[in-house]
Order: C-alpha cells, then sequence, then structure tokens
C-alpha cells in the first residue's frame, strides 16, 4: 500500500544542508495500522508529511497504492490526495468559516464526483455515526475538541481513503476524549480496512498499534510488530458479531 | 470540483471573512463613485445641451460682429426675409444704469432685441408674461441683483443713456446666459425700438451686434444649416472664405481633434476674447458702400512724421456665423474638457482605491494560510483554491463597485447645484445607464486585478502548512520568476494605464499622468524603504522599550511601512495640491484687485469728455491718479509685407488672430508694475528720442510688444511694423518685448507705443480716481453719468465683492473636491493598516503575557504610526510642493507662491487619522484580556 525507499530530506540552515531524514526505508500492507514515534524534532512530521505527498523528499522515493507520488506536480498530488489520503491533525483543521456538516463535504465538493445531494446526506451519516447528528450545523468553535476531532475524522473518511494519516489525533485531547477517537480509528481500521499511518508521542497509544516504527535524529531506530494488536482487533470483532447476534 | 460546487464553497467559505473582505473591496467605492459622478454629469449636461441647443443660440443661425454688419450683410438678411426666413436682431454693451428715484448708478449689461428674439426658448420674466409687452413701450426687465444694487423696485425709471425706461419686472432664465453673467454685470433687457434715443450705440462703441434666422423647417437640419452657413460666407467674404475652407480641408486631413476652425483661430490668453473655437470668422472689406461701418472714417494725419501708404485702406469687420450645431460642438466640448479635468481626480481615486484593495486583500490572504493548507491536503488543487478566493473577491468587487455607483449617482445629483451658476442650460438629471455600468466594469476589473496580485500567492501555499505552520512570509513564498504573477503585474500595469488614456481620450496626455503618477509612487516607494533602513540603522538600545519596538515594527518581516506610506502619501499629495493650487490662484486674484491705485474707473472716455471729467472730480477736490490714453489699430504690413500677402504665406505659422484683430494700444514713457521687460531696451528718454527724430524725421516710431503676440505674429526685436490707425499708416520698429500680467485691475496693453507715435491720434481714455467710498461715490458716479451717458464707471469695491463672490463658488466646487479626496484616503488607510493587523495582534499578545501594560502596548503601537503618520503626509507634502509648482506654473502660468502653513495643518491632520486609525484597528490588543486576544489572533 505505501512504500518508502531511501527517503532522505535535507534543508538548507544557513550554509550547512541539514538532514532532518536519513534514507529512510519500509513498506506498509494495506490494512496495516502503523504508529511513527520518536523525539520532537527526530523527523516524524517531516516523514509524515513526505509519506502523505505534502512535501517532496531530497532524494529517495514514496509509492503510495502502486503511484510513485515522486513524479507527479504538487496539483495531481492533490489530486490522488482527494482521492486515497485522509487526514486528521493534532489542531483538528477544520476550516472555521465552515459548518461541520460543511466541513465533512469539503473532500466530496472538491472531487465534484458525487451531486450535492449525495455529498450532503452521505457527511450527515457519517456524523451520526460519529455520534453529532445534533451538532451538523454547528460552527468548529461551537464545539468541544473531542466533536471537532471527530468531525475531522467524518472529512477524513467521507471520501472512503485507501490510507488514513494522523498527526498526534490525540494531542490536544483529555485522556477519555483521546480514548474514544483511538477507539474510533481501530474500529474504521478494522471494518473498512483503511490503512492508517499514525505519528504520535504517546508511548501507550503507539503501543496498541500494529507496529511501531521509531525515529532518532532522522533515521528509523526501531521498527516492531505489536502482535496483540490483531487479538484485540479480533476479540473486538468477536464482541461486536456476538452483539449483534444477541 | 463543478463551478456550482466552487460557487456554493467560496459562498460558504466567505462566511466570517464577508464584511471584512467587502470593506477591503469597498476601497474600490469611491473611485468608481468619481468616475460615474462625473460622466453621468457630462451626459447629462451634454443632453440637456442637445435638447437646448437652438435655444442656446435662440435661433437655427446666427451672424455676429463687433461693430455693424457691412452693407453686403444687410443686403442678404434683406433678401432672406423676402424668401420667408425671419430675423431678429440682439445688440449688446455695457452702459452705466442710473436709477432715477435712488440716484444709484451701476454699469449693466445691456441688450436690446427686436420682435421675434428669442426663436426657441423664452425670456422669463416675473412678472409671468411681463415681456410680451417689451416692444409696445420703453420697458425693460432687469436682473434682481440691479434693483437691490440701485436701490430701486419694479416701477420706478430706470435712464440708460438718454432714453427714460420703466422697470417692469425682473429677468429670471434668458436662454443662453448663464447664471455667473449676471454676478458680473447685472443685466437690462429692452426693445430695439429704443437703442437709437439712449444714444448709446453709435461710432465706435464697444458693441456685439448678432441677428440670428430662424429657418423654415425643411432648412433647419445639420447638412442644410451647415451648407447655408458655407454660403453666407461665401458671399459675404469669397476670398476669406476659400481660405478658411481650405484651412478646414488641410486640419481634416491632419485629423486634429476639437474645433474644426483650428486653433490659430483662437487668441490664446488676450484679455479680451476675439473669437470662441468654431466660430466662423470673416474679415469683410466694408470699402463697398459700407455706410455703416463705424471705424471707415479717416481721421486725417496723426502725426506729421507718419509715412507712406496703407496696402488695406479700411479696415475690415469680422462677421462670424454659427449654426446651432457649432454652438452644441462648442459647449460639449467645454463639459468634455471639464468632465476629462475631473476625471484625473477619479482615476487617481480608483487607483488609490486599487491599493487599498490590494494591502486589504494582502491582510485577507495572510489569514486564509490554514484554511488553505487544509484544502489542499483535502485535495483541492492550486486552480480550485486560487479559484475559491478570486470568486469572492469578485463578488465583494462588484458589491463595492455597486456602492460606489450608488453613490456616484446621488454625487451626480449633487454636482449641479455646484456647478449650475457656471453652466449655460438648465441640467435635466436623469440616470445613464451608459456611466453606470461602465463605472461597475471598471471599478470590477480593477478591484479584480489589484486583488490578483496578493491572491495569487496563495496558489503556493503548501499543504504542509497543515502540519507544520510556518510563519505567515515563509508560508506565502513569492518568486520573481513566477509566470502568472508577471502576467497579473503587467495586465495591472496595462489596465491602468489604458483606463488613463482611454478615460482623457489623447495617447500623449495620458501617458504623461501615468507617468507623473507612477513618478509619485516612485517617489512615496523610495521614500518608505529610506524609513525602513532608517529604522533599521537608527534605533538606538537607550531609548525608551515603547519606542524601540515601534520603530523595530518599520522594518520587521511582513512590515506595512511601504503600503500606509503609499496610501496616505498620496492621499496627501493629492489634498495639499489641490490646496496649494487653490490658494495660489485665489491668493492672486486677491492681490491684484487689492493693488489698484484708486478705487473708480472710468472708462470709454472720448477725447474731449477727458478735461470736463477731469473738473468733475478736481471740484470735488478728487485726484485722479492714473489717465490712460488707448488708440484702435490694427496690422496693416509686418516688415513690408501686408496682412494679405502674411495670411496667404503657410510657410511661417502665424496667428490668424493677431492679424485680423484690433488692438487697442496706449503710449506712455515708463513701464509699468503689471509689466516686466523680457528682451530688449525700453524707450530712451523723451529728449534723446526727439534729437534722434530731428535727425530722422522718417525712422520709425520704437514700440514695445508684449512677449505673447509678438510670437503669434511671428515678429522679433527690430522687426518693424506698420500700423493703420484709423487709417492712418504708423510705422513702427519692436524696441522691446514684455510680459504682462493680466490678472490686474489696470488697463493692460498688447502693444505700447513711444508717445509721439500717437499722441495726436484720435482717442479714449480710462481713468482712474480715488473716491471714498459711499455717498461722494454714488454722486461722482450720477454726475458723470448724467453728464456722460457714454461713460461706464466701475467701481473696483464692487468688483472686489463681485470677485469674492465668484471665488466663493469656485472654492466651494474645489472644496467638495478636496473633501473627496479626504474621504477616499480614510478607506485605504484602514486597508492598508488591517494589512498586519493580525501580526501586531500576536505580537501586542505576546508583549501583554510577558507583562506589558496596555497603555505600553498602546505607546508601542503609537510611535509606529506616528512615524508612518509623519513619513507619508511629510513626503505627500513634499510631493504636493512640487505638483502645485508645476501646475501654477506652467498650467495657470502664474508665480507660485505656497501656502505653507495651512499645507503643514493638512499633514498634521493625516498624521492624527493615520496615528487614529492605527489605535483604533489595533484596539482589540489593548482592550480584552490577552486570552480572548489570543483567541482573535
Amino acid at each position: 500500500m505505501l512504500v518508502a525507499r531511501g527517503l532522505t530530506k535535507e534543508y538548507q540552515s544557513g550554509t550547512q544542508p541539514l538532514v532532518v531524514l536519513k534514507n529512510v526505508s519500509f513498506e506498509v500492507p494495506q490494512g496495516a495500522f502503523v504508529s511513527i514515534v520518536g523525539p520532537s524534532g527526530s523527523g516524524k512530521t517531516t516523514l509524515l508529511g513526505l509519506l502523505a505527498g505534502l512535501d517532496t523528499p531530497s532524494r529517495g522515493t514514496v509509492t503510495l497504492d502502486g503511484t510513485d507520488i515522486g513524479g507527479l506536480d504538487e496539483d495531481s498530488r492533490a489530486k490522488l490526495r482527494g482521492e486515497k489520503v485522509g487526514f486528521v491533525f493534532q489542531s483538528f483543521q477544520l476550516i472555521p468559516t465552515l459548518t461541520a456538516l460543511e466541513n465533512v463535504q469539503v473532500p466530496l465538493e472538491l472531487a465534484g464526483k458525487v451531486p450535492a445531494r449525495e455529498a450532503g446526506a452521505r457527511a450527515r451519516d457519517l456524523l451520526s455515526r460519529m455520534g453529532l447528528g445534533d451538532r451538523t450545523h454547528h460552527f468548529p468553535q461551537q464545539l468541544s475538541g473531542g466533536e471537532q476531532q471527530r468531525v475531522a475524522l467524518s472529512r477524513a473518511f467521507v471520501n472512503e481513503p485507501r490510507i488514513l494519516f494522523a498527526d498526534e489525533p490525540t494531542g490536544n485531547l483529555d485522556g477519555a476524549t483521546g480514548e474514544r477517537i483511538v477507539e474510533l480509528l481501530m474500529q474504521l481500521n478494522r471494518e473498512r480496512g483503511c490503512t492508517i499511518v499514525l505519528v504520535t508521542h504517546d508511548a501507550a497509544l503507539a503501543a496498541r498499534t500494529q507496529r511501531t516504527i521509531r525515529l532518532r535524529d532522522g533515521a528509523v531506530v526501531e521498527d516492531i510488530a505489536h502482535p496483540e494488536f490483531d487479538d484485540a482487533q479480533a476479540a473486538f470483532a468477536r464482541t461486536r458479531s456476538t452483539a449483534a447476534t444477541q | 470540483m463543478t463551478t456550482a460546487a466552487l460557487l456554493r464553497m467560496a459562498w460558504r467559505e466567505s462566511r466570517t471573512a464577508r464584511r471584512r473582505l467587502a470593506l477591503y473591496m469597498s476601497s474600490i467605492a469611491f473611485g468608481v463613485a468619481a468616475l460615474v459622478a462625473i460622466d453621468s454629469f457630462a451626459g447629462n449636461v451634454t443632453r440637456s445641451i442637445r435638447d437646448q441647443s437652438r435655444t442656446l443660440l435662440g435661433g437655427d443661425l446666427s451672424l455676429s460682429a463687433r461693430a455693424a454688419f457691412p452693407a453686403v450683410v444687410d443686403t442678404l438678411l434683406d433678401s432672406l426675409a423676402t424668401a420667408g426666413v425671419p430675423s431678429a436682431r440682439v445688440t449688446t454693451f455695457a452702459s452705466m444704469a442710473l436709477a432715477q428715484r435712488s440716484g444709484g448708478t451701476r454699469l449693466v449689461q445691456v441688450r436690446s432685441v427686436t420682435p421675434g428674439f428669442p426663436f426657441y426658448g423664452e425670456i422669463e420674466t416675473v412678472p409671468v408674461g411681463g415681456w410680451a409687452a417689451v416692444h409696445d413701450s420703453p420697458l425693460v426687465f432687469v436682473d434682481p441683483s440691479l434693483l437691490i444694487s440701485l436701490d430701486a423696485v419694479v416701477g420706478d425709471s430706470l435712464r440708460l443713456g438718454t432714453q427714460m425706461f420703466l422697470i417692469a419686472g425682473t429677468l429670471g432664465n434668458v436662454p443662453g446666459d448663464a447664471g455667473i453673467a449676471s454676478v458680473i454685470g447685472p443685466r437690462v433687457y429692452f426693445s430695439e425700438k429704443w437703442l437709437k434715443a439712449t444714444g448709446l450705440v453709435s461710432f465706435g462703441s464697444r458693441a456685439e451686434f448678432e441677428t440670428v434666422l430662424r429657418l423654415p423647417p425643411s432648412l433647419a437640419t445639420t447638412s442644410e444649416a451647415a451648407t447655408i452657413k458655407r454660403d453666407l460666407r461665401r458671399r459675404i467674404d469669397p476670398r476669406g472664405a476659400a481660405q478658411q475652407e481650405a484651412n478646414e480641408a488641410r486640419e481634416e486631413r491632419g485629423g486634429s481633434r476639437g474645433a474644426p476652425s483650428g486653433t490659430a483661430e483662437d487668441p490664446p490668453r488676450a484679455p479680451v476674447a476675439t473669437a470662441r473655437a468654431g466660430d466662423s470668422a470673416i474679415a469683410t472689406g466694408t470699402g463697398a458702400g459700407g455706410t455703416s461701418a463705424p471705424n471707415a472714417a479717416p481721421t486725417g494725419s496723426i502725426t506729421p512724421d507718419s509715412a507712406g501708404t496703407l496696402s488695406s485702406a479700411v479696415p475690415p469687420t469680422r462677421v462670424r456665423i454659427r449654426t446651432v450645431q457649432d454652438t452644441e460642438r462648442d459647449f460639449t466640448e467645454a463639459v468634455a474638457r471639464l468632465a476629462d479635468f475631473l476625471s484625473i481626480i477619479g482615476l487617481i481615486a480608483l487607483l488609490l482605491g486599487g491599493i487599498g484593495v490590494a494591502s486589504g486583500v494582502n491582510a485577507f490572504v495572510s489569514s486564509k494560510i490554514d484554511t488553505v493548507a487544509v484544502l489542499r491536503c483535502l485535495g483541492a488543487t492550486s486552480r480550485q483554491v486560487l479559484g475559491l478566493y478570486v470568486v469572492q473577491a469578485g463578488v465583494m468587487g462588484l458589491v463595492g463597485a455597486t456602492a460606489g455607483a450608488l453613490l456616484g449617482v446621488a454625487v451626480q445629483f449633487l454636482l449641479p447645484q455646484v456647478v449650475s451658476d457656471f453652466l449655460p442650460v438648465d441640467v435635466t438629471i436623469a440616470l445613464e445607464p451608459r456611466p453606470l455600468l461602465l463605472g461597475l466594469a471598471t471599478g470590477v476589473w480593477v478591484s479584480l486585478v489589484f486583488a490578483m496580485r496578493p491572491l495569487l500567492a496563495l496558489r503556493r501555499v503548501s499543504p504542509l502548512q497543515a502540519i507544520r505552520r510556518d510563519a505567515d512570509t515563509q508560508a506565502l513564498p513569492r518568486e520573481w520568476k513566477d509566470l502568472a504573477r508577471l502576467l497579473v503585474d503587467g495586465l495591472l500595469v496595462g489596465s491602468i494605464v489604458s483606463i488613463i488614456v482611454v478615460r482623457i481620450g489623447d495617447l500623449r496626455d495620458g501617458l504623461i499622468i501615468s507617468a507623473s503618477i507612477s513618478g509619485a509612487v516612485a517617489v512615496l516607494w523610495v521614500a518608505a524603504t529610506l524609513l525602513i533602513a532608517a529604522a533599521r540603522r537608527s534605533t538606538r538600545a537607550s531609548w525608551p522599550f515603547e519606542l524601540r519596538q515601534g520603530i523595530a515594527n518599520l522594518h520587521r518581516p511582513a512590515n506595512q511601512t511601504r503600503a500606509v506610506t503609499l496610501a496616505l502619501g498620496f492621499g496627501a499629495f493629492l489634498l495639499s495640491t489641490v490646496y496649494l493650487v487653490q490658494a495660489n490662484l485665489l491668493g492672486r486674484v486677491q492681490s491684484t484687485a487689492d493693488a489698484s491705485a484708486g478705487n473708480l474707473l472710468f472708462f470709454d472716455v472720448q477725447d474731449d469728455q477727458a478735461a470736463p471729467l477731469d473738473s468733475i472730480l478736481l471740484a470735488r477736490k478728487l485726484e485722479v491718479v492714473q489717465k490712460t490714453p488707448i488708440v484702435t489699430m490694427r496690422v496693416d504690413a509686418i516688415n513690408g509685407r501686408s496682412v494679405a500677402e502674411l495670411t496667404a504665406d503657410t510657410t511661417v505659422r502665424r496667428a490668424g488672430w493677431a492679424l485680423r484683430r484690433e488692438f487697442r494700444s496706449t503710449y506712455r514713457e515708463q513701464i509699468v508694475d503689471a509689466e516686466k521687460l523680457v528682451q530688449g531696451k525700453w524707450f530712451a528718454d523723451s529728449a534723446s528720442r526727439a534729437t534722434a527724430r530731428a535727425a530722422q524725421p522718417n525712422a520709425p516710431f520704437p514700440v514695445s510688444f508684449e512677449q505673447d503676440v509678438a510670437a503669434d505674429l511671428g515678429v522679433a526685436v527690430g522687426d518693424t511694423v506698420t500700423w493703420n490707425v484709423q487709417g492712418v499708416p504708423v510705422r513702427t520698429v519692436i524696441a522691446n518685448l514684455r510680459t504682462v500680467n493680466w490678472a490686474r485691475f489696470e488697463a493692460n496693453f498688447f502693444i505700447v507705443f513711444a508717445p509721439e507715435a500717437l499722441r495726436n491720434a484720435p482717442q479714449q481714455y480710462v481713468l482712474v480716481a480715488n473716491v471714498p467710498p459711499g455717498d461722494v461715490l454714488a454722486e461722482v458716479q450720477r454726475d458723470v453719468v448724467r453728464r456722460f451717458p457714454n461713460v461706464s464707471s466701475l467701481d473696483l469695491t464692487l468688483v472686489r465683492q463681485t470677485i469674492g463672490s465668484i471665488v466663493d463658488r469656485v472654492t466651494l466646487a474645489i472644496r467638495f473636491l478636496g473633501l473627496f479626496s479626504i474621504a477616499m484616503g480614510i478607506p485605504v488607510l484602514f486597508s492598508a493598516v488591517a494589512a498586519t493587523r493580525r501580526a501586531r495582534l500576536r505580537e501586542g499578545v505576546l508583549l501583554r503575557t510577558l507583562g506589558a501594560t496596555k497603555a505600553q502596548v498602546a505607546r508601542v503601537l503609537l510611535a509606529e504610526y506616528a512615524a508612518l503618520g509623519a513619513l507619508g503626509a511629510l513626503t505627500g507634502m513634499l510631493l504636493a510642493f512640487g505638483g502645485a509648482w508645476g501646475l501654477t506654473r506652467f498650467v495657470f502660468d502664474d508665480p507660485f507662491d505656497p501656502a505653507v502653513l495651512p499645507t503643514v495643518a493638512i499633514a498634521a491632520g493625516m498624521l492624527l487619522l493615520t496615528m487614529g486609525i492605527g489605535l483604533l484597528t489595533s484596539r482589540d490588543v489593548y482592550r480584552a484580556t490577552p486570552m480572548a486576544a489570543i483567541r482573535e489572533a
């Protein structure tokens, strides 16, 4: 699903080149739930930007769902993002002038493939499932942090993306609200098979994902799997189906 | 994304910013308002002129001359009357009016008319319909102001010359008269039946003789009237007509814009205009049985020394023929010129508005970085992003332009009230769709091109900004080699220059104005850049923190120094220039009115009347302070070549008017205060002249020429000019050239002779006396009118009042423009300051968080705005001195006497305004809690 090969990113800092990412390579298969961790300045956000095609690497390639995004110009990358990629940000990044419903509709309207009426219906449905059915006409500043992040999640999923990038999605939320968001992410991964790449500081959160890639000083220092993730997902799925049959 | 989806999203996304964006885009409103108002006004006036052009002329065709018509014209008119073309005569002259009961006297404009006049329109009187009886008995209708100044009432007797009239009523609108005319000299109308009885119009009188014709409907069309005009011209003066037709054909081929008769016909700055552009001027000899020619009688020898014969024995009388179309064209062109001039103000308003839009949109763009970054993450292409905001800017530009257009329509209703006194027609105001749409389109377009520049930066906002936000300047990268940006820049400059050129209607003038405006912009830009550099270098650690911080703000990244300086400086420049020019002109008029030696002016004093008039004054122990002789004459030959030869010679460019005009010259020993010698030497003293003459009795007399008329005649110092002094040739040599300040209330002359040349010529005098105002002055005027009905007297105190009232009206119009300039500067200033509001908010909040008091933050801002305001106002003021100097020196041809104090006051006002607006837009910083401001920022 996502292949990084020899990713290097350099910035010019004064006369000295500053290498923030050094020769990073890894693969993320379809349906995986990967976390990227590391201390401040280790290059996590830079890596996320490169993987999602928000930025271009100094060297190396990123292949997203079979497309080498290094070969695309910015507008083509934008189209690719619109079709296949979803985003969740630490600071939610809802458009302040749009209501919750309108925020969720934006990706559909940008792609222009779904009629306006259907886009509205789909967004409303998604918001209801996030428990925000009665908040659709509120503006971001009228919503709590958790609500805002759920709107952001709905927006990320409205296009049914193949992959979701999340940048510290719980960073600005309290424990319980953060937990609810994590559960939603896991549910989306489980039920829709959506690949998720999550950047976080939070070791506990990282431990709950399928696999953790640890960065330090711009290089991958650890890449470990968490087998208990699959068990947890399977167990959860079982509880759900049991609950459904009861 | 579909267009519908784009529009929908643009509408939703603009939600909170709509008002702010509308404010920025409405900077354009004043420019649009100005253009719409000016164009609509011009449209209204032009339409009114077209509707009333027959009324303006009083008929379909008019013939006029400054002396009685030659016989050939009278014969022609007789035969036309026989053929069923009715005509009416109007004779206009200045005279003294004496109110019999009160004894009040006043110089008036007299107009006698024959039955039938006017053929179109009517003379309005109070009582209504009173005019009908004007030809039955000696009645006059007068301007209401005359009754006041004479202390007379309707029903009183009024004496004009030797005829007594009954004041039958007052005059209202008279076709072709502008309201302001009555301020200069109150009008008196009566029937021509009593003209002879007044004894005022006889040989040598200064009067305008006009005959208007009413053509039958079949001939009253544009082309027929033109044909008749040409036929008349050919019959009256075949040679002159042929020459004029050749000139017209030549100018038509040359594609010259404006009056077909060409500029050579127009005396440029003569104190008495002889012909208006478009007049058909014909010189006709009156030798062929011309009994009515007033100047025909030769008056014998002038000096025993004069030698030679005249090449044209009888001075010609010029007859002007005008059609309705000539009148319409002249007035329409005058209105167009006025509109062109006003357009410059409108264009500057539009440009200032554009600058306001650009700086406002700049601020807007900074506030949209986050949204754009998210949209980019969500898959929006750069074109979609740009489209989104261009739609918003376009709609808001339309809102701004519409507001401007509405304002313009409102102003249009106001304008005629301000200038109606200067217009000869009643302006009917109607909504003019063309200027409205044109103004709207120009406004939307200009606001869009100015908005495009900052908006383009949004294309380059990286989606990365959504996860890692840089400072605004880094988030909005600007590259020099950006093709789209260069294209927009080109479009911007191209649009402005084309709009200016199209509005001014002349490529060269348009380019000059564009260049001047760019020059002013460049000076302001350089001044701002210097300030930035100075701020960077001059800050000292010893300064108080607030001052240091405020000055540092001038050069920090994303500073507003250039934008504010440009907006403010341009406003100050415009306002001060208008003020300076106005003050200079008014000051000159005032000083010239005050500079006269005496206060009572007598003119048209005949040779034999000078001595008795002197004794009237002496009997009252009053002093004559100036006695100026006037001798009328025409050019007969230059350097031995006759006027006819010179006119036919097209190799030398000479102004025809100067060759043909009747010169009113004087003789004296000295040069006077109003004159300045620019070339050659003044006349030698009388003794040495007498000696030289004794040695060479036939030598030409020395003469002094006014510089411009010498240029128009194509003569220089040392050339000989032979004059036809009422039939007698006088040969002169040009001894010197001088300039004349025509604005002074004195008798000024093109040509000044050495006394011996004209001492014995038939002459008139202008006398200036010093008379105590009040009863004595009134008595002197009355006595002189009774004794010499033909002598006019003018009370200069009254003239000063008259000028005062004209000046008041002009000032009103200028103030109106000045206020308009201030008004248009304010939104621009707001936009410019708003551009960096967010940056200042953040900084202010940070300072507050770090423990700064509200007062400290306010002082930081004050320091910054004081520096900005001072620079903008100062640069604007200096530019204004330059601009005003240029205008007064080269356009109004006056010396420049700057009104420094009021200009400094304007600059100070602008400075305060800047500080006020700065504090007002930043009020959030020092008003609420830091937390509230953080949320706002």
